[in-house]
Protein backbone atom coordinates (compact mmCIF):
# COMPACT_ATOMS: atom_id res chain seq x y z
CA UNK A 1 0.00 0.00 0.00
CA UNK A 2 2.77 2.38 0.81
CA UNK A 3 5.20 1.29 -1.86
CA UNK A 4 5.51 4.63 -3.57
CA UNK A 5 5.83 6.42 -0.28
CA UNK A 6 8.87 4.44 0.69
CA UNK A 7 10.45 4.65 -2.72
CA UNK A 8 11.44 8.19 -1.91
CA UNK A 9 13.29 7.10 1.19
CA UNK A 10 14.66 4.03 -0.51
CA UNK A 11 16.18 6.05 -3.31
CA UNK A 12 17.83 8.43 -0.92
CA UNK A 13 19.34 5.92 1.40
CA UNK A 14 18.93 2.30 0.78
CA UNK A 15 19.86 1.69 -2.79
CA UNK A 16 23.36 2.94 -2.91
CA UNK A 17 23.96 2.71 -6.66
CA UNK A 18 24.20 6.47 -7.17
CA UNK A 19 25.71 7.25 -3.84
CA UNK A 20 28.50 4.77 -4.26
CA UNK A 21 30.16 7.08 -6.75
CA UNK A 22 30.13 9.90 -4.22
CA UNK A 23 31.02 7.53 -1.40
CA UNK A 24 28.52 9.12 0.95
CA UNK A 25 24.94 8.35 1.90
CA UNK A 26 22.34 10.70 3.27
CA UNK A 27 20.54 9.55 6.40
CA UNK A 28 16.77 9.78 5.85
CA UNK A 29 16.20 10.63 9.50
CA UNK A 30 18.80 13.34 10.25
CA UNK A 31 19.80 14.20 6.66
CA UNK A 32 23.51 13.97 7.53
CA UNK A 33 25.88 12.85 4.82
CA UNK A 34 27.76 9.79 6.01
CA UNK A 35 30.77 8.18 4.39
CA UNK A 36 29.60 4.97 2.78
CA UNK A 37 32.57 3.04 4.10
CA UNK A 38 31.85 4.08 7.66
CA UNK A 39 28.16 3.36 7.21
CA UNK A 40 28.85 -0.17 5.98
CA UNK A 41 31.31 -0.71 8.81
CA UNK A 42 28.51 0.11 11.26
CA UNK A 43 26.20 -2.39 9.49
CA UNK A 44 24.18 0.48 8.06
CA UNK A 45 23.59 2.45 11.22
CA UNK A 46 23.78 6.25 11.02
CA UNK A 47 26.69 7.39 13.28
CA UNK A 48 24.99 10.72 13.82
CA UNK A 49 21.40 9.89 14.84
CA UNK A 50 21.52 6.10 15.28
CA UNK A 51 18.88 5.40 12.61
CA UNK A 52 19.11 1.71 11.78
CA UNK A 53 19.01 1.43 8.00
CA UNK A 54 17.70 -1.42 5.90
CA UNK A 55 19.65 -4.64 5.49
CA UNK A 56 19.27 -7.34 2.89
CA UNK A 57 18.04 -10.62 4.34
CA UNK A 58 21.48 -12.10 3.68
CA UNK A 59 23.23 -9.39 5.70
CA UNK A 60 20.68 -9.77 8.47
CA UNK A 61 21.13 -13.50 8.57
CA UNK A 62 24.92 -13.22 8.76
CA UNK A 63 24.84 -10.92 11.81
CA UNK A 64 22.10 -12.86 13.58
CA UNK A 65 22.46 -16.64 13.37
CA UNK A 66 25.38 -19.01 13.97
CA UNK A 67 27.58 -19.37 10.92
CA UNK A 68 26.51 -22.24 8.70
CA UNK A 69 23.45 -23.05 10.82
CA UNK A 70 20.75 -21.72 8.50
CA UNK A 71 18.66 -24.22 6.56
CA UNK A 72 16.21 -22.42 4.33
CA UNK A 73 12.60 -23.60 3.92
CA UNK A 74 10.64 -23.42 0.67
CA UNK A 75 13.62 -22.21 -1.35
CA UNK A 76 11.92 -22.35 -4.74
CA UNK A 77 8.49 -21.00 -3.91
CA UNK A 78 7.38 -18.27 -6.31
CA UNK A 79 4.18 -16.36 -6.66
CA UNK A 80 1.30 -17.02 -9.03
CA UNK A 81 -0.97 -14.26 -10.30
CA UNK A 82 -4.22 -14.75 -8.35
CA UNK A 83 -6.14 -11.82 -9.82
CA UNK A 84 -4.39 -11.94 -13.21
CA UNK A 85 -2.98 -8.50 -12.68
CA UNK A 86 -1.40 -7.23 -15.92
CA UNK A 87 2.40 -7.62 -16.05
CA UNK A 88 2.66 -8.89 -12.46
CA UNK A 89 4.56 -12.03 -13.47
CA UNK A 90 6.91 -10.09 -15.72
CA UNK A 91 7.58 -7.50 -13.07
CA UNK A 92 8.40 -10.18 -10.54
CA UNK A 93 10.73 -12.01 -12.92
CA UNK A 94 12.60 -8.74 -13.35
CA UNK A 95 12.88 -8.14 -9.60
CA UNK A 96 13.96 -11.72 -8.98
CA UNK A 97 16.69 -11.25 -11.53
CA UNK A 98 17.80 -7.94 -10.01
CA UNK A 99 17.74 -8.95 -6.33
CA UNK A 100 18.47 -12.66 -6.49
CA UNK A 101 15.47 -13.14 -4.19
CA UNK A 102 12.38 -15.26 -4.91
CA UNK A 103 10.00 -13.08 -2.91
CA UNK A 104 9.91 -10.70 0.05
CA UNK A 105 10.71 -13.13 2.86
CA UNK A 106 13.10 -15.97 3.60
CA UNK A 107 12.31 -18.54 6.30
CA UNK A 108 14.21 -21.44 7.75
CA UNK A 109 15.70 -22.95 10.84
CA UNK A 110 18.96 -21.95 12.45
CA UNK A 111 20.68 -21.55 15.78
CA UNK A 112 21.46 -18.34 17.68
CA UNK A 113 24.41 -18.92 20.02
CA UNK A 114 23.41 -22.54 19.95
CA UNK A 115 19.70 -22.07 20.67
CA UNK A 116 17.51 -23.53 17.94
CA UNK A 117 15.02 -21.18 16.25
CA UNK A 118 12.75 -20.89 13.29
CA UNK A 119 13.59 -17.57 11.69
CA UNK A 120 11.96 -15.35 9.09
CA UNK A 121 13.51 -12.25 7.54
CA UNK A 122 11.75 -9.80 5.25
CA UNK A 123 13.71 -7.94 2.61
CA UNK A 124 12.51 -4.50 1.57
CA UNK A 125 14.33 -4.69 -1.75
CA UNK A 126 11.66 -7.06 -3.04
CA UNK A 127 8.60 -4.93 -3.86
CA UNK A 128 8.93 -3.10 -0.56
CA UNK A 129 8.63 -6.46 1.22
CA UNK A 130 4.91 -6.44 0.53
CA UNK A 131 3.00 -9.54 1.63
CA UNK A 132 1.39 -11.69 -1.03
CA UNK A 133 0.73 -15.40 -1.44
CA UNK A 134 4.37 -16.45 -1.06
CA UNK A 135 5.12 -14.43 2.07
CA UNK A 136 1.82 -15.60 3.59
CA UNK A 137 2.45 -19.26 2.80
CA UNK A 138 6.10 -19.25 3.90
CA UNK A 139 5.35 -17.52 7.19
CA UNK A 140 2.38 -19.80 7.93
CA UNK A 141 4.50 -22.88 7.17
CA UNK A 142 7.36 -21.59 9.33
CA UNK A 143 5.02 -21.20 12.30
CA UNK A 144 3.44 -24.60 11.65
CA UNK A 145 6.90 -26.20 11.54
CA UNK A 146 7.81 -24.46 14.81
CA UNK A 147 4.55 -25.66 16.40
CA UNK A 148 5.14 -29.25 15.34
CA UNK A 149 8.75 -29.21 16.54
CA UNK A 150 8.26 -27.11 19.70
CA UNK A 151 10.59 -24.40 18.45
CA UNK A 152 10.56 -20.65 19.07
CA UNK A 153 10.12 -18.22 16.16
CA UNK A 154 12.03 -15.00 15.52
CA UNK A 155 10.62 -12.79 12.76
CA UNK A 156 12.46 -9.75 11.43
CA UNK A 157 9.62 -7.73 9.96
CA UNK A 158 9.75 -5.04 7.29
CA UNK A 159 6.99 -4.27 4.88
CA UNK A 160 5.10 -1.63 2.99
CA UNK A 161 1.97 -3.71 3.61
CA UNK A 162 -0.19 -5.93 1.46
CA UNK A 163 0.88 -6.86 -2.09
CA UNK A 164 -1.59 -4.75 -4.07
CA UNK A 165 -1.05 -6.74 -7.26
CA UNK A 166 -2.62 -9.78 -5.58
CA UNK A 167 -5.74 -7.84 -4.60
CA UNK A 168 -7.97 -9.41 -1.96
CA UNK A 169 -5.79 -12.54 -1.86
CA UNK A 170 -3.00 -10.46 -0.29
CA UNK A 171 -5.40 -9.31 2.44
CA UNK A 172 -6.21 -12.91 3.28
CA UNK A 173 -2.53 -13.57 4.02
CA UNK A 174 -3.02 -11.50 7.16
CA UNK A 175 -5.52 -14.08 8.41
CA UNK A 176 -3.39 -16.99 7.29
CA UNK A 177 -0.24 -15.79 9.06
CA UNK A 178 -2.04 -14.57 12.20
CA UNK A 179 -3.89 -17.86 12.48
CA UNK A 180 -0.64 -19.81 12.33
CA UNK A 181 0.88 -17.51 14.98
CA UNK A 182 -2.14 -18.11 17.22
CA UNK A 183 -1.89 -21.90 16.98
CA UNK A 184 1.85 -21.70 17.76
CA UNK A 185 1.11 -19.49 20.75
CA UNK A 186 -1.68 -21.76 22.03
CA UNK A 187 0.84 -24.60 22.13
CA UNK A 188 3.12 -22.49 24.34
CA UNK A 189 5.59 -21.49 21.64
CA UNK A 190 7.70 -18.35 22.06
CA UNK A 191 7.47 -15.77 19.28
CA UNK A 192 9.79 -12.77 19.17
CA UNK A 193 9.15 -10.02 16.65
CA UNK A 194 11.98 -7.70 15.64
CA UNK A 195 10.51 -4.73 13.81
CA UNK A 196 12.90 -3.20 11.29
CA UNK A 197 12.55 -0.33 8.84
CA UNK A 198 9.73 -0.01 7.80
CA UNK A 199 7.05 -2.18 9.42
CA UNK A 200 3.69 -0.90 8.22
CA UNK A 201 0.23 -1.68 6.86
CA UNK A 202 -1.05 -5.22 6.71
CA UNK A 203 2.08 -6.67 8.29
CA UNK A 204 1.76 -4.39 11.33
CA UNK A 205 -1.94 -5.32 11.42
CA UNK A 206 -1.15 -9.04 11.48
CA UNK A 207 1.78 -11.23 12.55
CA UNK A 208 4.24 -8.41 13.33
CA UNK A 209 2.11 -7.15 16.22
CA UNK A 210 1.50 -10.59 17.67
CA UNK A 211 4.89 -11.35 19.20
CA UNK A 212 5.09 -12.40 22.84
CA UNK A 213 8.02 -10.01 22.88
CA UNK A 214 8.23 -7.15 20.42
CA UNK A 215 11.62 -5.58 19.79
CA UNK A 216 12.35 -2.69 17.44
CA UNK A 217 15.54 -1.24 16.04
CA UNK A 218 16.17 2.44 16.82
CA UNK A 219 14.49 5.12 14.69
CA UNK A 220 12.74 2.68 12.36
CA UNK A 221 9.29 3.46 11.00
CA UNK A 222 6.44 1.45 12.53
CA UNK A 223 2.77 2.12 11.92
CA UNK A 224 -0.50 1.01 10.42
CA UNK A 225 -1.50 3.85 8.10
CA UNK A 226 1.02 5.64 5.91
CA UNK A 227 2.15 9.06 6.98
CA UNK A 228 0.93 10.65 3.76
CA UNK A 229 -2.51 9.08 4.14
CA UNK A 230 -2.83 10.52 7.63
CA UNK A 231 -1.49 13.93 6.62
CA UNK A 232 -3.94 14.18 3.74
CA UNK A 233 -6.81 13.12 6.04
CA UNK A 234 -6.08 15.61 8.80
CA UNK A 235 -4.57 18.24 6.49
CA UNK A 236 -1.63 18.81 8.81
CA UNK A 237 2.01 17.99 8.72
CA UNK A 238 3.03 15.36 11.24
CA UNK A 239 6.04 15.71 13.53
CA UNK A 240 9.27 14.03 12.40
CA UNK A 241 9.24 11.48 15.20
CA UNK A 242 5.69 10.31 14.44
CA UNK A 243 5.51 6.50 14.05
CA UNK A 244 9.17 5.94 14.85
CA UNK A 245 10.15 3.04 17.10
CA UNK A 246 10.57 5.46 20.02
CA UNK A 247 7.01 6.74 19.52
CA UNK A 248 5.62 3.19 19.53
CA UNK A 249 7.71 2.38 22.59
CA UNK A 250 6.30 5.36 24.45
CA UNK A 251 2.75 4.41 23.45
CA UNK A 252 3.24 0.92 24.80
CA UNK A 253 3.39 -1.17 21.64
CA UNK A 254 7.08 -2.14 21.75
CA UNK A 255 8.77 -3.95 24.62
CA UNK A 256 12.28 -2.76 23.92
CA UNK A 257 14.41 -0.90 21.45
CA UNK A 258 17.60 -2.80 20.78
CA UNK A 259 20.64 -1.70 18.79
CA UNK A 260 21.81 -3.87 15.96
CA UNK A 261 25.13 -4.65 17.61
CA UNK A 262 23.31 -6.05 20.65
CA UNK A 263 20.52 -7.86 18.78
CA UNK A 264 22.14 -11.29 18.56
CA UNK A 265 23.05 -11.44 22.24
CA UNK A 266 19.64 -10.05 23.28
CA UNK A 267 17.84 -12.71 21.25
CA UNK A 268 20.13 -15.39 22.66
CA UNK A 269 19.39 -14.32 26.25
CA UNK A 270 15.64 -14.15 25.65
CA UNK A 271 15.62 -17.60 24.04
CA UNK A 272 17.52 -19.07 26.99
CA UNK A 273 15.23 -17.33 29.48
CA UNK A 274 12.42 -19.31 27.88
CA UNK A 275 14.32 -22.58 28.15
CA UNK A 276 15.62 -22.81 24.59
CA UNK A 277 19.21 -23.86 25.30
CA UNK A 278 21.69 -25.38 22.89
CA UNK A 279 20.84 -29.11 22.67
CA UNK A 280 23.89 -30.36 24.65
CA UNK A 281 23.07 -28.04 27.56
CA UNK A 282 19.41 -28.97 27.69
CA UNK A 283 17.99 -29.15 31.20
CA UNK B 1 -32.64 -12.05 -12.98
CA UNK B 2 -31.12 -8.76 -13.98
CA UNK B 3 -28.32 -8.42 -16.47
CA UNK B 4 -25.02 -8.84 -14.75
CA UNK B 5 -23.69 -5.60 -13.35
CA UNK B 6 -20.10 -4.47 -13.55
CA UNK B 7 -18.08 -3.98 -10.39
CA UNK B 8 -18.28 -0.24 -10.95
CA UNK B 9 -22.08 -0.31 -11.18
CA UNK B 10 -22.21 -2.28 -7.94
CA UNK B 11 -19.98 0.29 -6.24
CA UNK B 12 -22.46 3.02 -7.24
CA UNK B 13 -25.30 0.94 -5.80
CA UNK B 14 -23.55 0.36 -2.51
CA UNK B 15 -22.90 4.08 -2.16
CA UNK B 16 -26.40 5.09 -3.26
CA UNK B 17 -28.34 7.22 -0.83
CA UNK B 18 -30.80 5.09 1.04
CA UNK B 19 -28.71 1.92 1.03
CA UNK B 20 -29.84 0.18 4.22
CA UNK B 21 -27.44 0.09 7.17
CA UNK B 22 -27.26 -2.20 10.18
CA UNK B 23 -29.61 0.14 12.02
CA UNK B 24 -32.26 -0.55 9.39
CA UNK B 25 -31.73 -4.31 9.44
CA UNK B 26 -31.47 -4.90 13.18
CA UNK B 27 -35.17 -4.58 14.12
CA UNK B 28 -36.27 -6.56 11.06
CA UNK B 29 -33.95 -9.53 11.63
CA UNK B 30 -33.58 -9.74 15.42
CA UNK B 31 -35.66 -9.23 18.55
CA UNK B 32 -34.72 -8.20 22.10
CA UNK B 33 -31.55 -6.35 21.06
CA UNK B 34 -29.55 -5.06 24.01
CA UNK B 35 -26.59 -2.93 23.04
CA UNK B 36 -23.34 -3.30 24.99
CA UNK B 37 -20.88 -0.45 25.11
CA UNK B 38 -17.16 0.06 25.41
CA UNK B 39 -13.92 -1.88 25.28
CA UNK B 40 -13.27 -1.57 29.06
CA UNK B 41 -9.90 -0.04 28.21
CA UNK B 42 -10.41 3.35 26.62
CA UNK B 43 -13.87 4.18 25.37
CA UNK B 44 -16.88 3.33 23.25
CA UNK B 45 -16.52 3.51 19.50
CA UNK B 46 -19.69 4.39 17.64
CA UNK B 47 -18.41 2.92 14.37
CA UNK B 48 -18.99 -0.55 15.76
CA UNK B 49 -22.10 -1.51 17.67
CA UNK B 50 -22.44 -4.74 19.50
CA UNK B 51 -24.80 -6.55 21.78
CA UNK B 52 -27.07 -9.48 22.43
CA UNK B 53 -30.31 -10.29 20.67
CA UNK B 54 -32.46 -13.17 19.57
CA UNK B 55 -32.44 -14.71 16.12
CA UNK B 56 -35.71 -16.60 15.95
CA UNK B 57 -35.60 -17.72 19.53
CA UNK B 58 -31.90 -18.20 19.93
CA UNK B 59 -29.61 -15.77 21.78
CA UNK B 60 -26.82 -14.48 19.53
CA UNK B 61 -24.09 -11.86 19.79
CA UNK B 62 -24.14 -9.17 17.13
CA UNK B 63 -21.11 -7.09 16.16
CA UNK B 64 -21.63 -4.59 13.36
CA UNK B 65 -19.96 -1.70 11.60
CA UNK B 66 -22.26 1.28 11.43
CA UNK B 67 -22.73 3.52 8.42
CA UNK B 68 -24.59 6.73 8.94
CA UNK B 69 -27.74 7.51 7.00
CA UNK B 70 -27.06 11.24 6.98
CA UNK B 71 -24.18 13.57 7.72
CA UNK B 72 -24.91 13.76 11.44
CA UNK B 73 -25.04 10.02 11.86
CA UNK B 74 -21.89 9.74 9.79
CA UNK B 75 -20.06 12.23 11.97
CA UNK B 76 -21.03 10.26 15.02
CA UNK B 77 -19.93 6.91 13.61
CA UNK B 78 -16.85 8.30 11.81
CA UNK B 79 -18.20 7.14 8.42
CA UNK B 80 -18.00 3.53 9.61
CA UNK B 81 -14.24 3.72 10.08
CA UNK B 82 -13.61 2.12 13.48
CA UNK B 83 -11.01 3.24 15.99
CA UNK B 84 -8.91 0.68 17.86
CA UNK B 85 -11.38 0.70 20.76
CA UNK B 86 -14.10 -0.42 18.35
CA UNK B 87 -12.11 -3.51 17.43
CA UNK B 88 -11.30 -4.13 21.08
CA UNK B 89 -14.99 -3.89 21.96
CA UNK B 90 -15.71 -6.41 19.20
CA UNK B 91 -13.19 -8.82 20.69
CA UNK B 92 -14.58 -8.36 24.17
CA UNK B 93 -18.08 -9.20 22.96
CA UNK B 94 -16.87 -12.18 20.94
CA UNK B 95 -15.16 -13.55 24.06
CA UNK B 96 -18.36 -12.96 26.02
CA UNK B 97 -20.26 -14.90 23.36
CA UNK B 98 -17.76 -17.73 23.65
CA UNK B 99 -18.22 -17.84 27.42
CA UNK B 100 -22.00 -18.04 27.19
CA UNK B 101 -22.05 -20.33 24.13
CA UNK B 102 -23.74 -17.87 21.84
CA UNK B 103 -22.93 -17.77 18.14
CA UNK B 104 -21.45 -14.51 16.80
CA UNK B 105 -22.80 -12.65 13.80
CA UNK B 106 -20.59 -9.90 12.36
CA UNK B 107 -21.91 -7.35 9.89
CA UNK B 108 -19.14 -5.75 7.85
CA UNK B 109 -19.71 -2.36 6.25
CA UNK B 110 -16.61 -0.17 6.23
CA UNK B 111 -14.33 1.66 3.83
CA UNK B 112 -11.49 0.73 6.20
CA UNK B 113 -10.14 1.30 9.69
CA UNK B 114 -9.79 4.88 10.86
CA UNK B 115 -6.44 6.42 9.85
CA UNK B 116 -5.65 9.27 12.20
CA UNK B 117 -3.07 10.26 14.77
CA UNK B 118 -5.13 8.97 17.75
CA UNK B 119 -5.61 5.65 15.94
CA UNK B 120 -1.87 5.24 15.56
CA UNK B 121 -1.29 6.30 19.16
CA UNK B 122 -3.74 3.69 20.41
CA UNK B 123 -2.40 0.91 18.21
CA UNK B 124 -4.73 0.41 15.27
CA UNK B 125 -2.37 -2.21 13.84
CA UNK B 126 -2.22 -4.14 17.09
CA UNK B 127 -6.00 -4.00 17.57
CA UNK B 128 -6.68 -5.42 14.11
CA UNK B 129 -3.93 -8.05 14.39
CA UNK B 130 -5.27 -9.25 17.70
CA UNK B 131 -8.83 -9.60 16.41
CA UNK B 132 -7.69 -11.57 13.39
CA UNK B 133 -5.64 -13.94 15.53
CA UNK B 134 -8.16 -14.32 18.35
CA UNK B 135 -11.25 -14.76 16.17
CA UNK B 136 -9.43 -17.70 14.55
CA UNK B 137 -9.79 -19.71 17.76
CA UNK B 138 -12.93 -18.30 19.43
CA UNK B 139 -14.80 -21.44 20.44
CA UNK B 140 -18.24 -20.55 19.13
CA UNK B 141 -19.61 -20.33 15.58
CA UNK B 142 -18.93 -17.04 13.76
CA UNK B 143 -20.78 -15.91 10.63
CA UNK B 144 -19.82 -12.66 8.89
CA UNK B 145 -21.95 -10.83 6.35
CA UNK B 146 -20.71 -7.99 4.15
CA UNK B 147 -23.57 -5.51 3.75
CA UNK B 148 -21.94 -2.96 1.48
CA UNK B 149 -18.24 -2.31 1.30
CA UNK B 150 -15.49 -4.19 3.11
CA UNK B 151 -12.19 -2.38 2.92
CA UNK B 152 -8.85 -3.79 3.97
CA UNK B 153 -7.72 -4.89 7.44
CA UNK B 154 -10.49 -2.81 8.96
CA UNK B 155 -12.98 -5.27 7.46
CA UNK B 156 -10.92 -8.41 8.03
CA UNK B 157 -10.86 -7.62 11.75
CA UNK B 158 -14.54 -8.73 11.75
CA UNK B 159 -14.06 -11.17 8.89
CA UNK B 160 -12.33 -14.18 10.41
CA UNK B 161 -15.32 -16.52 10.50
CA UNK B 162 -16.69 -19.95 9.72
CA UNK B 163 -18.60 -18.67 6.77
CA UNK B 164 -18.64 -15.35 4.91
CA UNK B 165 -21.76 -14.21 3.10
CA UNK B 166 -22.05 -11.12 0.93
CA UNK B 167 -25.04 -9.18 -0.25
CA UNK B 168 -25.23 -9.46 -4.02
CA UNK B 169 -23.78 -6.01 -4.72
CA UNK B 170 -21.31 -5.89 -1.83
CA UNK B 171 -17.55 -5.60 -2.37
CA UNK B 172 -14.47 -6.81 -0.55
CA UNK B 173 -11.11 -5.28 -1.38
CA UNK B 174 -7.59 -4.76 -0.11
CA UNK B 175 -8.04 -1.01 -0.59
CA UNK B 176 -10.37 1.29 -2.51
CA UNK B 177 -10.18 1.19 -6.31
CA UNK B 178 -9.16 4.83 -6.12
CA UNK B 179 -6.24 4.05 -3.82
CA UNK B 180 -5.33 1.06 -5.95
CA UNK B 181 -5.21 3.17 -9.14
CA UNK B 182 -3.26 5.86 -7.36
CA UNK B 183 -0.61 3.48 -6.04
CA UNK B 184 -0.19 1.10 -8.96
CA UNK B 185 -0.85 3.45 -11.86
CA UNK B 186 -0.09 6.79 -10.20
CA UNK B 187 -3.45 7.97 -11.46
CA UNK B 188 -6.43 8.01 -9.10
CA UNK B 189 -8.79 8.95 -11.93
CA UNK B 190 -8.48 5.39 -13.27
CA UNK B 191 -10.55 4.08 -10.35
CA UNK B 192 -13.29 2.63 -12.55
CA UNK B 193 -10.74 0.61 -14.50
CA UNK B 194 -9.17 -0.47 -11.21
CA UNK B 195 -12.53 -1.66 -9.87
CA UNK B 196 -12.83 -4.04 -12.82
CA UNK B 197 -9.35 -5.59 -12.55
CA UNK B 198 -9.20 -5.86 -8.75
CA UNK B 199 -11.76 -8.69 -8.36
CA UNK B 200 -13.94 -7.22 -5.66
CA UNK B 201 -17.44 -8.55 -6.31
CA UNK B 202 -19.31 -11.23 -4.38
CA UNK B 203 -18.95 -13.58 -7.33
CA UNK B 204 -15.19 -13.02 -7.36
CA UNK B 205 -15.02 -13.82 -3.63
CA UNK B 206 -16.90 -17.09 -4.06
CA UNK B 207 -14.61 -18.06 -6.93
CA UNK B 208 -11.52 -17.25 -4.84
CA UNK B 209 -12.80 -19.25 -1.87
CA UNK B 210 -13.09 -16.16 0.33
CA UNK B 211 -16.90 -16.02 0.54
CA UNK B 212 -19.31 -18.96 0.60
CA UNK B 213 -22.71 -17.43 -0.01
CA UNK B 214 -24.26 -14.59 -2.00
CA UNK B 215 -27.47 -13.15 -0.56
CA UNK B 216 -29.73 -11.95 -3.33
CA UNK B 217 -30.77 -8.31 -3.32
CA UNK B 218 -34.16 -7.05 -4.55
CA UNK B 219 -34.34 -5.78 -8.13
CA UNK B 220 -32.32 -2.57 -8.41
CA UNK B 221 -30.55 -3.04 -5.07
CA UNK B 222 -31.14 -3.48 -1.34
CA UNK B 223 -32.63 0.01 -0.89
CA UNK B 224 -35.56 -0.84 -3.14
CA UNK B 225 -37.14 -3.27 -0.71
CA UNK B 226 -35.86 -3.23 2.86
CA UNK B 227 -38.34 -5.89 4.01
CA UNK B 228 -37.31 -8.28 1.27
CA UNK B 229 -33.56 -7.92 1.79
CA UNK B 230 -33.97 -8.25 5.57
CA UNK B 231 -35.99 -11.40 5.00
CA UNK B 232 -33.25 -12.80 2.76
CA UNK B 233 -30.58 -12.11 5.36
CA UNK B 234 -32.70 -13.62 8.11
CA UNK B 235 -33.47 -16.69 6.06
CA UNK B 236 -29.76 -17.21 5.48
CA UNK B 237 -28.90 -16.81 9.17
CA UNK B 238 -31.77 -19.01 10.35
CA UNK B 239 -30.43 -21.78 8.14
CA UNK B 240 -26.69 -21.33 8.78
CA UNK B 241 -26.51 -20.61 12.50
CA UNK B 242 -28.19 -23.85 13.64
CA UNK B 243 -26.12 -25.75 11.07
CA UNK B 244 -22.85 -24.37 12.49
CA UNK B 245 -24.02 -24.83 16.08
CA UNK B 246 -24.59 -28.52 15.46
CA UNK B 247 -20.97 -29.04 14.42
CA UNK B 248 -18.34 -30.28 16.82
CA UNK B 249 -16.46 -27.14 17.87
CA UNK B 250 -13.01 -28.63 17.24
CA UNK B 251 -14.01 -29.60 13.73
CA UNK B 252 -15.44 -26.12 13.20
CA UNK B 253 -12.19 -24.46 14.33
CA UNK B 254 -10.11 -26.70 12.13
CA UNK B 255 -12.27 -25.81 9.14
CA UNK B 256 -12.09 -22.12 10.03
CA UNK B 257 -8.29 -22.24 10.00
CA UNK B 258 -8.19 -24.28 6.80
CA UNK B 259 -10.53 -21.87 5.01
CA UNK B 260 -7.93 -19.10 5.29
CA UNK B 261 -4.91 -21.39 5.23
CA UNK B 262 -5.52 -22.46 1.66
CA UNK B 263 -5.96 -19.01 0.09
CA UNK B 264 -3.02 -18.00 -2.06
CA UNK B 265 -1.43 -18.84 -5.39
CA UNK B 266 2.15 -20.01 -5.71
CA UNK B 267 4.34 -22.67 -7.27
CA UNK B 268 7.38 -24.46 -5.91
Amino acid sequence: MFEDFFNVVKKRFNSDSEEEEHKTVKCPRCQTNVLLERYEELHRVCPNCNYHGRLSCKERLSITVDKGSFQEFDVDMISGNPINFPEYCEKQAEIREKTGLKDSVITGKATIKGSPVVIGIMDSRYMMASMGSVAGEKIARAFEYATENSLPVVMFTASGGARMQEGIVSLMQMAKTSGAVKLHSDKGGLYITVMTDPTTGGVTASFASLGDIIIAEPKVLIGFAGRRVIESTIKQKLPDDFQLAEFQHEKGFIDMIVERKKMRSTLSHLLKLHGYYPPEKEV
Amino acid sequence: MENKKTAWERIQLVHAKGRPTINDYLPLIFTDFYEMHGDRLFGDDKAIIGGIARLDNMPVTIIAQVKGRDINENKSCNFAMPHPEGYRKALRLARQAEKFHRPVICFIDTPGASCGVPDEERGQGEAIAKNIAEFMTIRTPIISIILGEAGSGGALALGVCDELAMLENAQYSVLSPRGFASILWKDASREQEASEVMMITAEDMVRLGIAETIIEEPLGGAHNDLDKISENIKEYLSLKIPEKCKKDIDVLLKERYTKFRKIGEFTE
